[in-house]
């Protein structure tokens, strides 16, 4: 028998439930797993097996994840752990409450035991910004394993996670998730709730799922979704079993390929190997239609004109009164604002509050925010005119694949463009996913490569249908590193 | 390059951040380069387009008027950088 933790959570729970093992089998194993290859991964900021253990005792595994643990992001509250978005603003918080995914994981019978770690308030596309530790990929430890949510797809790619919580505001979970050759999935805007999460930008960021499979992404879709009276934004919608669509084929499945989304500049082995994706799709049944999103260009200038205003007053709340780092002996309260955020804000937070408030200051805001949210009426409108079209549409999840530690630090434009084909997603709110689909081959390392479907808004039981007939056929998911 | 209208210190400080000479003359660079990046924006004929706010526009979402349990006194401090008495402790406003 393979590992325990090389198990998928569907498989962990046939296991459960025919008394192979236990759940406090499984997070023994998880325990152990962790101890022999975090070290050489990093992915994990902290974690409190002792509280876990005790739940697993007395886990009932008919529940919906029943037994099963679930590492979460630092950026999402679990009552009594600590939450510092891998930040020293928030070194020594702890979250007086659950955030609401957590509560539903909980009722569900799932068991979170871990913090993960991430760019600092979710700021980055390579957990590098970071101001605790740099998490590396375990296809190649010498390389990022993306962002934000890095930690929560580097864990689950080397085995010492099964599934895991990340947020995405712009990429963070589909980004990470590509980049370490795992299934992380990107649920509409309003699908599932944010109370908990720490903001960054409210109308654009999302929590969901990064796992090994997608019908594991879609278990536990079921449990965090739906309308939660601490978040208005969060959408009253019927209960819908987003596992309704596994298993079956592409036949007559209608996916766009938009045009603007094979660009030049990016990786030419990682088109290639998305090109091979589309086929295999088509030769298993699906119509492939070109589309165009005549906007895409314009996504990345309106993410970080949106992004950063939204993160400016959403920060803003980090003054070093309530909660937080707050700065020795200040001369008056301008003082104890100015040097309790320079010391508790790391270099990207502070460039993109500042890039926020100059965009909504006085004489610029129409120039830029309101210009902003103007060209996002396009993109979205690009969406809706393509999805009259087709059913999903299929394109690369990055234009790139792991790179080089260090490599992109100093030129935020350059990391920024990294983002160019999942920022368009949240702009819209529509849903995403992104899939393993192949390698390529950068020096000695062979370094997994992401396929991205998108759906239309609150289209996820037809999105992972799709996402699942591709995993299943192309197999790509039960490869692992073998660094670790 | 960075942008004419961009003075980093004057936004940070709006921003309450204190900035080293290092720091103002870095993020000056780079957000001038992502600034002149965005310009690209100008370049579209939006008149007639409707800003978007939010993905799916939800408009006053009301619940009954009426008390629900919230955080609890001592669970609300704990976190407090200072307290004393049961209060937060703020830095002097007036002299």
């Amino acid at each position: 028998m393979s590992e325990l933790t090389d198990l998928s959570i569907s498989e962990l729970q046939a296991g459960f439930r025919r008394g192979e093992f236990t759940p406090s089998d499984a997070l023994r194993a998880l325990e152990a797993r962790i101890s022999a290859v975090d070290p050489a991964i990093d992915a994990y900021l902290s974690r409190d097996f002792q509280t876990a253990l005790a739940a697993a005792e007395k886990a009932d595994i008919n529940l919906p994840l029943g037994g099963v643990p679930i590492g979460i992001k630092d950026a999402i509250n679990v009552l009594g752990e600590s939450c510092t978005c891998s930040s020293k603003m928030l070194a020594g918080f702890k979250s007086p409450y659950d955030a609401t995914v957590i509560s539903k994981l909980r009722a569900a019978g799932a068991i979170p035991y871990g913090r993960l770690n991430m760019d600092e308030f979710a700021m980055g596309s390579s957990t590098e910004n970071s101001a605790y530790k740099k998490t590396r990929n375990p296809w190649d430890t010498t390389r990022i394993p993306g962002g934000s949510s890095g930690g929560s797809a580097a864990s689950v790619a080397a085995r010492e996670a099964f599934a895991t919580l990340g947020s995405d505001t712009g990429g963070s979970i589909r980004q990470p998730a590509a980049l370490c050759g795992v299934v992380g999935l990107k649920p509409s805007y309003g699908r599932v709730s944010r109370y908990g999460l720490v903001a960054f930008a409210s109308s654009l960021d999302q929590i969901g799922p990064i796992a090994r499979t997608t019908k594991d992404c879609a278990s536990i879709l079921n449990v965090i979704a739906g309308k939660d009276s601490h978040d208005s934004t969060s959408l009253d919608l019927p209960s819908e079993d987003f596992t309704a669509k596994l298993g079956g084929d592409l036949k007559g499945v209608k996916l766009g390929v938009p045009k603007e989304y094979f660009v030049d500049g990016m990786n030419p082995q990682v088109r290639a190997q998305v090109e091979a994706a589309i086929k295999r799709c088509q030769e298993l049944g699906a119509e492939i239609i070109e589309v165009s999103l005549p906007h895409t260009s314009y996504a990345v200038g309106v993410y970080y004109i949106i992004a950063t205003a939204e993160a400016s007053a959403n920060l803003a709340r980090f003054d070093g009164v309530r909660y937080g780092h707050r700065a020795k002996n200040p001369r008056d309260l301008l003082d104890h604002y100015m040097r309790s955020r320079d010391e508790g804000f790391g270099s990207e937070v502070k460039r993109r509050i500042i890039l926020g408030t100059y965009v909504l200051s006085s004489g610029y805001y129409d120039a830029y925010y309101l210009r902003a949210q103007k060209v996002r009426t396009l993109i979205r409108q690009d969406f809706t005119n393509a999805f009259e079209k087709v059913d999903a549409l299929i394109c690369p999840t990055s234009p790139d694949a792991a790179f080089k530690i260090g490599e992109r630090v100093d030129d935020p434009l350059r990391m920024y463009l990294a983002d160019i084909f999942t920022i368009a997603t949240n702009l819209a709110g529509i849903c995403g996913i992104s899939v393993p689909c192949g390698f390529v081959k950068e020096e000695d390392s062979h370094l997994p490569v992401g396929l991205q479907f998108l759906g239309k808004a609150l289209d996820e039981t037809r999105l992972l249908g799709i996402a699942d007939a591709y995993e299943r056929a192309s197999g790509f998911t039960t490869q692992r590193p073998q660094t670790v | 390059m960075s942008s004419p209208n961009l003075d980093v210190r004057d936004v940070a400080r709006l921003a309450r951040i204190e900035l080293t000479d290092e720091e103002a003359t870095t993020f000056q660079a780079q957000l001038g380069r992502v600034l002149e990046y965005v310009e690209q924006l100008k370049t579209l004929d939006v008149s007639g387009v409707e800003p978007t706010a939010h993905a799916n526009p939800v408009f006053n979402v009301l619940r009954e008027d009426v008390s629900q349990p919230g955080l609890l006194r001592e669970a609300a401090l704990a976190n407090a950088p200072h307290s004393a008495n049961n209060l937060v402790v703020v830095t002097k406003v007036i002299e």
